[in-house]
């Protein structure tokens, strides 16, 4: 049998001290009483967060201008979902991690196409509107090139683009069918039909609300609520929850990057953050087995105060 | 049936190997190293009790629904005990990991004690992040909007969609839970085979 050093961050020795009672039931039946009480007491002063979701309906009633430029973003391409890349589209690379376009890689698979989704299938759900139902026919027709002379001429007349008696405004121009269509997309969604329309294009039934809330998210209405509430990105962002909750406060190290450079002005801050959030979680579950690290609990004595009446017995 | 036959029994085996590993004393002790002695130790059996009210909890809020405690006062208490319940776990799961780190607890062969503790902390996070997700209230919209651009960022967002209610709230109840319960027992049964780790000590040798 030959010997081998000892490795006193890796190794313990076996423990030839003595041992006392222990009563693992028991201890294991007071915690879930004194948690469960906590939690009561907890639950009965402070309650939980509860601020209602938001609605297409609210939004479009709320700041109508907000809703119009948004939806005319989705039509003519320049909104947040309409550039985003993959997993909607291709039409952006999306982030980068050095070399590695992940996003890309995977490619597109939640196809969202911001004109037909957002625009014109919900259009089609409205009935008994000959001149909406002539105008999506007008349009369905169209080129590619002429449709893109239409939008362009809208978007160029919507600078000047109003609200008068929750209806909207916009200059004459050559833009075809698009006025009529925005204007009823707008009515549609002051009464909730757009609210509806943009969650049952797959069916009656359904949970996916990822239409919904990446044509919210385009908008300004949503952050400009969550901004109020302190959820934006650089108020520590979605560690956080409506009211004076702690929230997701264990998110306190991802957020954190998102407060500094280069993360916080990075193209590729997402991407950056979650490699460099897998890497630290990777030396967490590592820890054993990386020198240093691993010696730090022996070289800080934090130990002693954790294990200081074995100390003090043994002495 | 002969008794060489009985030993090569797939149940034989693995029930002596169970005996073996972890003998009913070692799985439910009645005594205890005296080192064991400290106020960190009580921690870790926190955020057991903590995660059996934070599932029975959940359990309740699942009777009625994912949205029947936004008009129910009882469902909005029923609620909030969740809420406090996974607040009560991660501050004592947080606590019990410094100080097992602090402890050097991987030490005599207890790195997979360690490492499942850690993947257990990772998973509860994913857990709870999912029930964010699926409030379906303000709190929802605002942080599905928000997480999607660092979760498609990686690519994961094409498969693991946050804005898909009906998928979060899958993981939330059914997948994570289930992860999270078993990685649990699995990481108390390390310790109690293993046993806890001793403390420090001065120039001591091990033999092979």
């Amino acid at each position: 049998m030959k010997t081998k050093s000892f490795r006193p961050d890796v190794d313990a020795p076996d423990w030839k001290g003595g041992h006392s009672p222990y009563d693992i039931v028991k201890e294991g039946v007071i915690a879930l009483v004194v948690v469960s009480l906590l939690t009561v007491l907890l639950a009965v002063v402070f309650g939980s967060p509860d601020e209602p979701a938001l609605t297409i309906k609210g939004w479009s009633n709320s700041d109508p201008m907000d809703f119009a430029a948004t939806a005319l973003s989705e039509l003519n391409g320049t909104s947040g979902t309409a550039q985003y890349g993959a997993p909607y589209n291709k039409a952006a690379t999306g982030q980068q991690l050095g070399p590695l376009t992940l996003a890309k890689w995977v490619g597109a698979r939640i196809p969202i196409n911001t004109v037909t989704d957002f625009i014109i299938d919900p259009l089609k759900s409205v009935t008994d509107q000959p001149i909406l139902t002539s105008d999506l026919g007008e349009w369905a027709m169209a080129s590619t090139s002429t449709r893109s002379q239409w939008v362009s001429a809208y978007t160029k007349a919507a600078n000047h683009m109003t609200i008068v008696n929750g209806q909207l405004v916009v200059p004459t121009a050559n833009d075809g069918p698009v006025p009529l269509m925005m204007s009823d997309l707008l009515q549609m969604a002051r009464l909730g039909a757009l609210d509806q329309a943009l969650v049952t294009q797959k069916g009656f039934y359904t949970t996916d609300f990822t239409l919904p809330l990446l044509f919210l998210a385009d908008g300004t209405y949503m952050s400009n609520i969550a901004q109020k509430q302190h959820l934006t990105g650089d108020q520590w962002g979605m560690m956080n929850e409506t009211g004076n909750y702690p929230g997701q406060a264990w998110l306190w190290l991802y957020t954190f990057w998102y407060q500094v450079a280069p993360f916080n002005s990075s193209g590729n801050g997402d991407v950056l953050v979650w490699g460099l959030m897998m890497l630290l979680s990777a030396g967490l579950a590592f820890t054993p087995f990386i020198p240093g690290l691993r010696s730090i609990p022996r070289l800080t004595r934090v130990y002693r105060l954790i294990w200081r009446e074995h100390y003090r017995d043994m002495q | 049936m002969s008794t060489t036959e009985i030993d090569r029994q797939w149940t034989t085996r693995l029930r002596r190997r169970v005996a073996g590993k972890l003998p009913p004393d070692k799985l439910l002790p009645d005594t205890q190293p005296t080192y064991v002695s400290s106020w960190i130790y009580v921690f870790g059996v926190t955020t057991m009790a903590a995660l059996t009210v934070v599932i029975a909890t959940g359990c309740l809020l699942a009777l009625r629904g994912p949205q029947w405690w936004h008009g129910s006062s009882v469902g909005h208490f029923v609620n909030s005990l969740h809420l406090w319940s996974v607040e009560i776990f991660f501050f004592a799961m947080v606590i019990h990991l410094w100080g097992k780190y602090f402890m050097a607890a991987w030490r005599g062969g207890r790195a997979l004690t360690w490492m499942t503790g850690v993947v257990t902390f990772l998973t509860s996070i994913a857990a709870a992040f999912t029930g964010y997700l699926c409030q379906t209230n303000f709190d929802s919209q605002w942080i599905s909007t928000q997480a999607k651009d660092g979760i498609n960022a990686t690519g994961a967002g094409a498969f693991w969609n946050v804005l898909n209610m009906g998928q979060m709230l899958m993981w939330h109840i059914v997948l994570l839970p289930i992860a999270a319960v078993a990685l649990t027992v699995l990481h108390v049964l390390l310790v109690r085979v293993k046993g806890v780790v001793p403390p420090f000590e001065e120039r001591p040798k091990v033999s092979s």
